[in-house]
């Protein structure tokens, strides 16, 4: 029961809109500085464009795609209209009028400070502002969501909250928690000096805020992905949700343990002492459980479709898959960059091996696989799957959405396995331009190249993505009926309390968080003499 | 299914087989954590354990970092010291002058904003973080030379900051280390 069509598709369209602008200065950024590209005169454009792709790309676009796949999943699984719809175009517009105050000083080179932000830098303060009201547009989002599945609740006394829904939820309590750690830096630090209140911040402790929204911001990122894999790809193949228990399970984990790891972003600081870092790490580990069993559970989901199908044998049922289908293509590309992104990430967070690829290219080869790749095409796969219910016209051309897929595979590949290749050799992140003709990086020459080319196959798949899109905005009429999530195979007549309400689960994220981070941070916020001059980017 | 005890049967073994995969999961986890303790224990590499702080804005004027204290220097007990400052956009020393085969421990902090010492074929990788000193243990097997960029962005100027490490012969370098003094590539 899709109603509010017109807000979904508004969040849909300017989330696939300013990732085509920030994919195309991505492109861009892999070309100048690679040996193909010739070296900018001012560097400074580098900057201001890559200041750009992660403002777009980190904060604006998968918020947008959450915000309104959640609207889509809180009217059609709670069969519901969707309360608080002014409310809702209030957010979305809180973050049209953020992304614009932001972009204007990155734009006029006044805010070229990464979206990571880098105190003691400070850019101009428009651009923090700019990000703040796009966060307090998605916590109107946040809000909504634990609004709509109270009001659901009332009606249906006891009954199990679909998982779509109970999915949906854990996500927007992670994000509205993971962004009191950048909140808190921005606010607290950040802004008074960029107003010119202030003239000093402690560069130590902005860093462990911060690396308090780094990590389990991926995992909000993430979650569309995962509600998809759970609740739309067993549905769209032909099979069922192998468990519902476990898909709970999993995402409760991740609401629990995606937030008190991120000091695992902090092992070569100096600021964070060995036991923290320890723990952290530790958590981190943890924090593949999850996807452990989420893998298990797909795969066993799509064997089920599989057999459902006819087929047989210990292997031989992955060829009785419907490779035709773009959900089930979308999902196995997906699964091959969360395989490799995966098994990346470990290194990341290990105690002992993060020291040999700590900010090289090895990272930015890392999070492009994961969210770039296994992340993005299924974003992608999303929007195929919900566009003929948002418009009432169908998806005709499934040959160009298979070459779509393919290309952002194959893109995302060429890109970032030569990525992390150079990573391994000590190249550097964030630099607009190498000098590839000193002997010590000349190895490298090749490799960036390569990661260059993938560049720009991603780039003419997401200009394709946008095409197949605009065109089904006017392809012939059809009636989708109603949008439907996968069942599973014992679909739980019951659930208990713990696996169908959030309090204790939001409650356990809370606690972990302040024993984890609680200590490092105070000790650092009454650590006197900390506080360093900050370095005003583009006054000069 | 068939029949209503044969559906509950799939429900059991289900269970049973997701469980068995969960145990598993948690194996792995607990193994990876206990190695990742194991290693940090016997100090094979683990990150930096202390923290230090030291006020960027006096760095030039008195302390460890004052610029005639840059450099190598060779302890009494025939290990290395070297001590390194990063400011936008460049190392002082630009290239920093050290033995082969001997226990070196880098101190550096940052000047003004954060940079990030990363030496090219090693795994020595630091933050430097002004208001912090880093401490980082080194030893190098080879003599020759190697690339030290700073890794993280600090402004406009960061793809033009690159430092050089030059290893050098053990007994060379104590040649030069009896003028006394800090060595650094000057004067190689």
């Amino acid at each position: 029961m899709l109603v509010n069509r017109k807000l979904i598709l508004a969040h849909f369209w300017l989330a696939f809109a300013v990732f085509g602008i920030a994919l195309t200065l991505g492109a861009w950024q892999m070309f100048i500085r690679s040996p193909i590209g010739t070296w900018l005169s001012n560097p400074e454009l580098y900057y201001r464009s890559l200041t750009a792709h992660g403002t777009v790309m980190g904060y604006v676009f998968p918020t947008l795609v959450a915000m309104g796949f959640g609207y889509a999943i809180s009217e059609s699984a709670l069969e519901q209209r969707l309360v608080g719809v002014r409310w809702a175009w209030a957010g979305f517009w809180l973050i049209v009028a953020g992304s614009i105050m932001a972009v204007i000083p990155i734009a006029l080179g006044r805010a070229s400070v990464l979206y990571t932000f880098y105190p003691p830098l400070i850019g101009n303060v428009f651009y923090y502002l700019g990000v703040v009201l796009v966060v307090v547009g998605s916590w109107i989002w946040v809000a909504l969501m634990s609004i709509n599945l109270r009001v659901w609740r009332k009606a249906h006394p006891g009954a199990p909250v679909p998982l779509a829904m109970f999915a949906n939820v854990a996500g927007s309590y992670l994000w509205a928690w993971t962004a009191v750690g950048a909140a808190l830096e921005l606010l607290l630090q950040i802004i008074p000096v960029a107003a010119g209140l202030k003239t000093t911040i402690d560069a130590g402790l902005a860093r462990v805020f911060f690396s308090w929204t780094l990590h389990a911001i991926v995992y909000f990122w993430l979650m569309p992905t995962y509600i998809a894999y759970y609740t739309i790809v067993p549905r769209a193949i032909g099979g069922r949700v192998y468990s519902d228990t476990m898909a709970r399970i999993s995402f409760i984990l991740f609401l629990v343990v995606a937030m008190p790891i991120g000091m695992h972003h902090t092992f070569a600081d100096p600021q964070v002492g060995a036991g923290f870092k320890f723990i952290h790490s530790a958590f981190t580990a943890l924090v593949t459980l999850p996807t452990l069993l989420t893998v298990f559970t797909i795969c066993a989901s799509v064997e089920i479709a599989a057999r459902l199908r006819g087929g047989r044998g210990l292997f031989g049922w992955i060829r009785a898959l419907p490779w035709d289908n773009p959900m089930m293509l979308a999902l196995a590309f997906s699964f091959v960059m969360l395989g490799f992104g995966g098994a990346g990430g470990l290194i990341n967070m290990s105690y002992q091996l993060d020291a040999s690829i700590h900010n090289t290219q090895w990272i930015t080869g890392h999070f492009h696989l994961i969210f770039g790749g296994a992340i993005v095409i299924m974003y992608f796969a999303i929007a195929y799957d919900l566009w003929p219910h948002l418009t009432g016209r169908e998806l005709i051309d499934l040959r160009l959405i298979r070459t779509q897929l393919w290309l952002w595979f194959v893109g995302m590949m060429i890109t970032t396995f030569p990525w992390h290749w150079v990573g391994i050799l000590g190249m550097p992140r964030r630099m607009a331009y190498f000098d590839f003709g000193d002997p010590g990086i000349a190895p490298q020459a090749l490799s960036v190249t390569l990661s260059a080319i993938g560049g720009f196959i991603l780039l003419a798949s997401g200009i394709l993505f946008l095409v197949i899109l605009a065109r089904g905005m006017r392809a012939p009429q059809t009636d989708a009926g109603p949008y439907r999530f996968a069942l599973a195979v014992h679909q739980p007549a019951t659930v208990p309390v713990a696996l169908n309400t959030h309090a204790l689960w939001v409650g356990l994220m809370i606690a972990l968080t302040l024993t984890n981070y609680g200590y490092p941070i105070l000790t650092l916020a009454l650590n006197e003499g900390t506080s360093v001059p900050a370095v005003y980017v583009g006054a000069q | 299914m068939s029949t209503e005890e044969s559906h509950h049967d799939g429900a059991e073994v289900a269970a049973r087989v997701e469980r068995r995969w969960a145990t598993i999961s948690v194996i792995i986890i607990v193994a990876m954590a206990l190695l990742a303790a194991f290693a940090g224990i016997h100090r094979a590499t683990m990150p930096q354990p202390r923290v230090e702080t030291t006020d960027p804005s006096r760095l030039h004027l008195s302390g460890e970092f004052v610029e005639s204290n840059l450099g190598s220097v060779l302890e009494t007990n025939g290990n290395v010291t070297v001590r390194a400052i990063g400011q936008q956009y460049s190392f002082t020393p630009a290239c920093i002058l050290v033995p082969a085969d001997t226990p070196i421990t880098l101190r550096a902090t940052s000047a003004d904003v954060v940079h990030g010492i990363l030496i090219q074929g090693t795994n020595v990788n630091t933050m430097l973080v002004p208001g912090y000193i880093s401490e980082q243990p080194m030893r190098f097997a080879r003599t020759g030379d190697y690339l030290m960029p700073c890794q993280e962005f600090c402004s406009f100027g960061h793809e033009g900051m690159w430092g050089k490490v030059k290893v050098i012969d053990k007994t060379e370098f104590a040649d030069r280390a009896k003028g006394g003094g800090r060595l650094s590539c000057v004067g190689q």
